[in-house]
């Protein structure tokens, strides 16, 4: 057992000591060896990088430099692969690796994205930023604070509300027509790239809902078989849980579902108007 | 192997209750049996309720926890960039109107001639490099706040709010202001 253990510590040593040269400035070729290869397609990305066991030290980039030949096409495959075999320390979250868990939701060249369904930009002269989802609090690299996020989700009560029982007894029946009104809500995964992309929602992200948070809001608001839908609108009218929406229209630019926050805070804000 | 399998039970209950390095010390005793295996651990580990995870390691990090930049990384957009555009020349334009009003009425009392006909003489005497762009450039306050503002008024209607359509409204609204702002300071 302990000369197992030695024998890793051996292993690791280089590894480690490669790992504490890496800071922001470092040559990035000494990363790995391919990078010297001559056909390698060398792409340099620069990573926010933060630990929280060293609290007092700044938040910094990392650069880091892999070969694309090397590498699977999407932004999450380049992570991992610095995770495994450049730098074990790199953060982030990442699960289903294909945006339906909407884990590796982060800031990629200046945008809200799954890093799973950005393709890495085939350009190697130009170097790629990667930062957590702006304006949240870091826990730790790459990994965002999601609790304010799914308390504001809780708050809105995201499940079917009714009085009455089902008038066969069993289901509670929908029209196709009404079906039809959840599309292109109910899809979202609440990945948090609208929402942290929205500047309304980086100033005021205590009392405004943010753009996910009002299409679930909106989701339940306009399915035909929940009851509460006045009660819904009620704690919606307010100024800040919707009204901080000035329709800048960031959230709908960034989704990487393809889905329309911003019409859904439209729809609730015509609907509040009108009733 | 019954036993063995209920000794390594009773060993795990009992590690989730007590530090593991307890049962690291009598070593002697369990190698001349060999009736279960011991876990040995090289590092002491506590248990946490979770209250005290909650109110004193979180909050404790929670403190520390730097924010993600935002602003000055967010990639320029003509979304939020025409946003912050349609905020910026509203302000310009009500403290031009508030300044200007309120210096209008009080322009007797302080002596001041704020009347077109004066305001238009002395302006006409400024040279032309300054003259054009300042015209020009009140002009585009007005005419870009107009323009985007009837945007946000056809989205409130929960219409166009296509992300194509967005940018090409987007864009039809800066050509439109700057044409009809160059337009009026030629005026």
């Amino acid at each position: 057992m302990a000369l197992r253990l030695a024998t890793r510590r051996m292993a690791l040593a280089p590894q480690a000591f490669r790992r504490g040269m890496a800071t922001a400035v470092e040559t990035p070729a000494s990363n790995l060896k391919e990078t010297s290869d001559p056909n390698a397609k060398n792409k340099t990305f620069q990573i926010y990088r933060w630990n929280p066991d060293e609290p007092t030290s700044k938040p910094k980039m990392q650069s880091y430099t892999i070969d694309l030949n090397k590498t699977g096409p999407m932004m999450l495959d380049a992570l991992i692969r610095i995770k495994n075999e450049v730098d074990p320390t790199l953060t982030f979250r990442r699960s289903c690796r294909e945006g339906i868990c909407g884990s590796c939701a982060m800031n990629i060249d200046g945008v809200n994205t799954l890093a799973c369904l950005c393709r890495i930009p085939t350009d190697t002269t130009k170097e790629s930023r990667i930062y957590p989802l702006p304006h949240t609090y870091v826990v730790k690299d790459l990994v965002p604070d999601m609790t304010q996020f799914y308390k504001q989700y809780k708050s809105i009560k995201p499940y079917l509300q009714r009085n009455t029982p089902p008038a066969d007894g069993r289901e509670n029946l929908q029209s196709k027509a009404d079906r039809r009104k959840l599309d292109g809500l109910y899809e979202c995964i609440l990945c948090a790239c609208c929402s942290t992309s929205c500047p309304s929602y980086w100033w005021n992200s205590e009392e405004y809902l943010g753009p996910a948070v009002l299409m679930q809001s909106y989701r339940w608001i306009a399915d035909s078989r929940d009851e509460k839908t006045e009660q819904r609108k009620d704690d919606l009218n307010n100024s800040m849980s919707v009204y901080r929406c000035h329709t800048i229209l960031n959230c709908s630019r960034t989704c990487p579902k393809g889905l329309n926050p911003g019409l859904a805070i439209a729809e609730i804000k015509k609907s509040l108007a009108f009733s | 192997m019954l036993p063995q399998r209920m000794a390594q039970q009773t060993l795990r209950r009992l590690a989730v209750q007590n530090p593991a390095y307890r049962f690291a010390i009598p070593t002697a005793a369990v190698a001349s049996t060999n009736a279960f295996r011991l876990q040995r651990r090289l590092v002491a580990t506590q248990s946490v309720s979770p209250e005290e995870a909650t109110e004193s390691i979180l909050a404790k990090q929670r403190l520390v926890r730097p924010v993600a930049p935002h602003l000055s990384i967010y990639k320029p957009q003509i979304t939020w960039y025409l946003s912050a555009l349609e905020r910026v020349t509203g302000c310009f334009l009500s403290a031009g109107f508030y300044v200007f009003g309120t210096l209008y009425l009080a322009a007797p009392m302080l002596g001041l001639h704020m009347e077109s006909a004066v305001m238009a003489a002395s302006f006409a005497t400024w040279p032309l490099l300054i003259k054009f762009p300042l015209k020009a450039f009140v002009a585009w306050l007005f005419t870009f706040h107009g323009f985007n503002s009837l945007r946000h008024l056809v989205w409130d209607t929960a219409s166009a709010i296509q992300n194509g359509t967005v940018n090409k409204t987007g864009w039809t609204v800066v050509g439109l202001s700057v044409a009809s702002a160059l337009g009026l300071a030629m005026l």
